[in-house]
């Protein structure tokens, strides 16, 4: 299984694809990953895609969070899209949705971002 | 028709993966929802996760145990560590409360396990290490002997 990480830049936005499980064991990695893209690009916003994320837990949200406070700092927006049904529990039971927005897909997300894809 | 399981391992983060799917393969045999299957394997992370990362310090030369009973529809976890205990367990399972921020934990690991599952007991003293109880009885049961 493990967790695997793909980052895009698209204008402004940093665009993070994953897919696996993410637990206290993947988010370091993700973590380090995921600071040094937003602080070696020129990005503003987020768009996090769990379509093809299988698993989360309590240290996944973790990371999400850390990267929302990061993302403020840079006067930007983190969005959420593609994601399962049990994901979408967690994030509404931590009420992550307060501070994320959540779009059907990456393709919408972009467009509300101000990015034609 | 009761069951039970026990697995000890090391206190490393790759076995967290390894944990919940094991207690998720043993539960199997009662034919849980895919909702249940997945709150099942997200409680046993996060129980574990809190051994390893609170219990032991992230030292990896420990151990963790996981016990399981199934009794008809009714689940037992006990999961155990003997690391540094919990001084004060109101306060742990407080939500957004983390004893280490500076590791980005986003302090929902207990409110998520007190979610998901029907009991919680946490047995934890300084030194002591921690123990937690929990139960669940799957749906499908529930309708059928209540």
């Amino acid at each position: 299984m493990g967790l695997h990480s793909i980052f895009d830049v698209k204008e402004e936005v940093l665009i993070v694809r994953l897919s696996g499980e993410i637990d206290h064991h993947g988010a370091e990695s993700l973590r380090d990953k995921w600071k040094d893209m937003m602080y070696t690009t020129p990005v503003k916003h987020v768009i996090l895609n769990l379509e093809e994320v299988t698993f989360m837990d309590s240290s996944g949200l973790g990371v999400v969070l850390g990267r929302y406070k990061e993302v403020l700092q840079l006067g930007g927006e983190m969005v959420v899209c593609s994601v399962s049904p049990q994901i979408k529990r967690l994030f509404e039971m931590s009420g992550l949705f307060k501070i994320v927005r959540l779009e059907e897909n990456e393709a919408f997300a972009l467009e509300t971002l101000g990015v034609a894809s | 028709m009761r069951n039970e399981m026990f697995v000890e391992f090391s206190s490393k983060s790759e076995n967290e993966a390894f944990a919940r799917v094991t207690v998720a393969a043993f539960i199997t045999q009662l034919d849980p929802t895919m909702d249940e299957l997945t709150e099942i394997k997200t409680v046993v992370s996060e129980a574990v996760t809190n051994a390893i990362i609170h219990g032991y310090n992230n030292e990896p030369n420990h151990k963790v145990y996981i016990k399981c009973v199934i009794n008809d529809g009714d689940i037992e976890l006990t999961i155990k560590d003997d690391g540094i205990g919990i001084s004060d367990i109101d306060k742990a399972r407080e939500p957004l409360y983390t004893s280490k921020p500076e590791l980005e934990r986003s302090g929902m690991g207990f409110t998520i396990i007190e979610n998901f599952m029907d009991q919680i007991e946490v047995i934890s003293s300084p030194t002591q290490g921690t123990t937690l109880h929990l139960s669940k009885q799957l749906v499908k049961t529930k309708t059928v002997y209540s």
